[in-house]
């Protein structure tokens, strides 16, 4: 199901506040950016992820994936997880926790 | 607007807290570095973006050089992105709960005329100022110094709303709701509650000033609750409803998020139903301070006078102290402390420093409260990266 790109422009017409200067924020090219861009963006601006980067390994960006869809109620269908922690970890995390 | 405004809305201004906000980013994420840019929101000065939505915007420390913080440096925290602009003219706060033997319904000028007015100054921090500095870093808004800022806040007593609502003894605690909502229905909406004996102390108060200004809508106008001595977690804004409760508040807010491990951190501040056996919720701040004025790696001539400057604050007890290192912690001298604005206050503090000869200054400030509680060495670490209130190090060098 992708019930993304739909929902994210509810969400966006509902915001109160506009938000307009997020528009210029740029993820880093790659395989998942537009699942990351078309799920995660519906409940925050995407610098989120380049803020809480880079130091999460894969295993710590599922969790965080994870806790936007079991404890913020996060719509992304379970077959789209992986290709987000994907994507995540490539161009956001770290192979093994920094020391 | 005043003279400090105004200095802080011209260009020269955000010129230096541009070069601030780059002697300031050490220890932080590199991606917290790049993205958190100076960005300026309706009715603020530039502050240092985290996250343009929901927003969460900090203050450059240089701004913190006075005990007051100005509304337009105020940081701007929010956790859900379905912020409305609420119409203080229709705005209603509702004061029930199955604890509540008379719930009540109030306008803002319900409140104004029939409750006596107060006044207390108060530090406002979020838990997680400083989470960037987190040594391993953890997830979250990474937050560098500046989530936090001490306004004089004018409202009624929450206690006088209470006692009006014919609160039972059987309350245990006391929630809050605001208007803010998540974008999905699904997203918890943020909800908190503090034990009724924090409720009923004469300092905690329902705010609709700030400053001497109407609370900015930012900052959770047109009501927000103002918990002094604890952190911002339970200063919700934008509130539209208290309900008193016979058994603890059930949210994830409260369960999951905003918790501490027990026995890390030493408390006086218990908040009792909300324990579990592993863990707490975060409750009053710690003793800390901030160096306001020098950068690292500042130069300045041999024999010159170099004044060392900042605010130190704590959870409610008053600041007795702070001393200022400038060799790396082997000697400490007090600092002069400024004006007494009260216990949940900042309290600026000037050390006069004079370097005698050439070489690499480092300058620690550490302050101690009236508990003789201190600032820590060393991070004791937590995994929501709360209470960091390790000494900073700035190296003055001197030629």
């Amino acid at each position: 199901m992708k019930a993304g790109y739909p929902l994210c422009v509810v969400a966006l017409a509902t915001a109160a506040i506009a938000y307009a200067q997020e528009s210029k924020i740029e993820l880093k090219p790659g395989p998942g950016r537009e699942l990351v861009m078309g799920y995660c963006v519906m409940c925050h601006s995407l610098d989120y992820i380049q803020g809480n980067s880079p130091f999460m390994t894969r295993q710590v960006w599922e969790a965080e994936v994870t806790k936007m869809i079991k404890a913020y109620g996060a719509q992304i269908p379970a077959e789209s997880v992986p290709a987000i922690v994907d994507y995540l970890t490539a161009n956001y995390g770290v192979a093994t926790p920094p020391k | 607007m005043d003279r400090r405004s105004f200095v802080l809305a011209t260009a020269g201004g955000t010129l230096m807290t541009l070069d601030w906000r780059r002697a300031l980013a050490a220890g932080l994420p590199a991606g917290a570095i790049d993205s958190g840019t100076l960005e300026t929101l309706p009715g603020k000065v530039p502050l240092i973006k985290r996250a343009f939505r929901p927003p969460n915007y900090e203050t450059p420390v240089d701004l913190f050089d006075a005990a007051i913080t100005p509304n337009r440096a105020f940081f701007v925290r929010w956790h859900l992105s379905d912020i409305p602009d609420v119409d203080a003219k229709s705005w209603r706060l509702k004061v029930g709960g199955a604890a509540a033997g008379t719930p009540a319904e109030y306008s803002l000028d319900d409140l104004k005329r029939g409750f006596e007015s107060v006044e207390v100054v108060a530090v406002c921090q979020c838990s997680g100022s400083r989470r960037g500095l987190s040594d391993p870093h953890v997830p979250g808004v990474e937050w560098g110094y500046g989530a936090v800022g001490n306004a004089r806040w004018r409202g009624v007593r929450l206690r006088d709303v209470l006692n009006k609502a014919g609160v039972k003894k059987e309350a245990i605690e006391i929630a809050f709701d605001g208007a803010d909502k998540g974008v999905l229905p699904a997203t918890p909406d943020f909800q908190k509650s503090i034990p009724t004996w924090k409720a009923m102390d004469e300092n905690t108060l329902l705010a609709w000033e700030m400053n001497g200004e109407a609370l900015p809508h930012l900052n959770g106008a047109p009501l927000r609750v103002i918990v002094p001595g604890w952190t911002a977690t339970y200063w919700v804004k934008m509130l539209t409803s208290i309900d008193a409760l016979d058994k603890p508040l059930n949210t994830f807010w409260m369960n999951t998020a905003y918790r501490v491990p027990k026995g890390k951190f030493a408390f006086a501040d218990r908040f009792l139903t909300q324990e579990s056996d592993a863990s707490t919720p975060i409750t009053e701040m710690v003793v800390n301070s901030i160096i306001t004025n020098i950068k690292d790696g500042q130069k300045i001539a041999v024999g010159q006078d170099a004044d060392v400057r900042g605010i130190a604050w704590d959870g409610g007890y008053g600041i007795r102290s702070v001393d200022v290192s400038t060799d790396g912690a082997r000697s400490w001298t007090a600092a002069e402390l400024g004006p007494d604005l009260g216990r949940f206050s900042f309290r600026t503090w000037r050390y006069a420093f004079r370097p005698s000869k050439s070489g690499e200054y480092p300058v620690m400030a550490r302050a101690t409260n009236r508990q003789g509680a201190t600032q820590t060495a060393e991070l004791i670490f937590n995994p929501a990266g709360y209470h960091n209130n390790v000494m900073q190090r700035i190296v003055l060098v001197a030629a």
